[in-house]
């Protein structure tokens, strides 16, 4: 058997957490608060009686459910510097950081996963109360948002939380770009000592306790959302 | 914007030896698929027993089988790449680890027992709720006309929950398939990175990725369908399943 040396962990810990889980939490908390806005705005979109908005939203969150995460990834990070440009106006490819290319990759490519979500969380709502909002004389976006929205949320949190932790495994994906998330932080330390080993193993449980523990928090906070009817 | 199309590069020669980036990419395909298929196969069995055993009446299994999803579940799919990539030859015996270093097809087959494993604990989860999701009656009858546990779940249970769980099974089988180009971290070359190779070499970025993405829509629209028919087909009269595919996850 190999001699395993943890001192590596000891050495590097302050690194791992303080370059890489801080870029992996905050683009998981962005990506989330983005997500959710821009996926409540396309599950609108999706139930809406205007055919081209249902149309449009339909196509894109159908286009990104059906590629993976890494091809999504490779696109924006080519294409982002081109939208960029194009939105400025400028001539030349502009140059993004790693974190504004990856966050509006990720926020993005969730958008279309809180959307469904947030679908479901909208059709919940007994159709009695949209109509009950119109007969009070609310026009659509004073339903939706006094009414619907806050009901539609309330039942989802569970999910759209549980959603979110899938989110912070994904953002391990920026790998592949070779961004220091906390993955990414790990295999250079990693290579550098090379010490694969122990330094993924510890990766692998610190993921693990946080993902578990989080999935733990999700299911007492149901039962204390859950509305009883 | 000044990005120079070129739409003919797929009928270029590519430097990998492939023929041209159409064969590079096609090539890629089939390693996608190879991969997902037999992932599936795998997750389908460990997912069906550790599924079943989850709900046994007795405490301490269903217990180890819930460790079994959780440990799955909890851990990224690419540290879980890693794990059996880099960290598994070292961790068995210096000949196994040897042969599983010197496999010549060693990113294939870590990609493969991956996949299976992760997806198995996906698999699992619906294989219990579908058991979950019976009236009750139906194993009392089972054991009330004599058959044993095994084979009340054997004849009775697994039948129907199977047929039940068509729906998040089709979505779970989509998932394999996209999941499948995390591979291209421990070096198969699967459709994406054929597709990320094609642009390192020909610099035509956007054509690249779109024709990956074409080709995954393309897999997902036949996949989608060849379910619904089989869905179709084994639905269970009188049971109302849903059609629609479970918000969340992947």
């Amino acid at each position: 058997m190999i001699n395993f040396d943890f001192n590596v962990i000891e050495r590097s810990w302050v690194y791992l957490f303080q370059t890489g889980m801080a870029f992996t939490l905050q683009l998981t908390a962005y990506a989330m608060i983005g997500g959710i806005l821009i996926g409540t705005v396309l599950a609108m979109m999706r139930l809406s009686s205007i055919k081209a908005f249902s149309i449009a939203a339909t196509s894109y969150v159908n286009l990104i459910r059906s590629m993976p995460l890494v091809l999504v990834i490779f696109w924006f990070y080519f294409l982002v510097p081109y939208i960029g440009a194009w939105i400025i106006g400028a001539h030349e490819p502009i140059k993004v950081g790693a974190f504004s290319s990856s966050l509006i990759t990720f926020i993005l490519f969730e958008a279309a996963y809180y959307c469904e979500i947030m679908r479901a969380g909208i059709q919940s709502i007994p159709r009695g109360q949209v109509w009950a909002g119109y007969a009070l004389g609310m026009n659509y976006f004073q339903t939706m948002g006094n009414i619907v929205l806050p009901q539609a949320f309330r039942n989802m949190i569970p999910v759209l939380l549980t959603q979110t932790i899938v989110l912070f495994q994904d953002v391990s994906l920026v790998y592949v770009l070779s961004i220091t998330d906390f993955v990414g932080a790990a295999s250079k330390i990693a290579q550098r000592d090379g010490r694969l080993i122990e330094m993924y193993l510890f990766v692998a449980v610190v993921y693990f306790v946080m993902c578990f523990g989080l999935s733990l928090l999700v299911k007492q906070l149901q039962k204390k959302v859950a509305i009883i009817r | 914007m000044n990005y120079h199309w070129n739409w003919r590069i797929f009928w270029d020669p590519s430097p990998d030896g492939m023929g041209t980036y159409m064969d590079t990419l096609w090539s890629g395909l089939q390693w996608t698929l190879a991969t997902a298929l037999t992932a599936w196969v795998m997750a389908l069995v460990l997912g069906a027993i550790i599924g079943t055993i989850r709900t046994m009446p007795s405490r301490w299994a269903a217990r180890l089988a819930n460790g079994y999803v959780e440990l799955f579940r909890n851990i990224p799919l690419l540290v879980q790449m890693f794990l059996w990539y880099f960290v598994m030859p070292e961790l068995v015996p210096k000949e196994a680890g040897m042969w599983l270093k010197t496999l010549p097809n060693a990113s294939f087959v870590t990609a493969v027992i991956c996949l299976g494993f992760f997806t198995s604990s996906r698999v699992a989860v619906q294989v219990s709720a579908g058991i979950n999701s019976l009236p009750r009656g139906q194993k009392m009858a089972g054991t009330a006309l004599g058959l044993t546990l095994p084979q009340t779940y054997r004849y009775v249970l697994l039948p129907m929950a199977f047929r039940i769980i068509m729906p998040p099974l089709t979505s779970e089988f989509l998932n394999i398939i996209k999941n499948s180009s995390v591979a291209l971290t421990i070096g198969l070359m699967e459709l994406t990175a054929r597709a990320r190779s094609m642009q390192e070499f020909s610099f035509q970025v956007f054509e690249a990725f779109t024709a990956a993405t074409l080709i995954y829509i393309a897999v997902n629209i036949i996949v989608v369908n060849l379910m619904r028919l089989l869905e179709k087909k084994i639905a269970i009269p009188g049971f109302i399943t849903s059609g629609t595919t479970s918000a969340g996850g992947h």
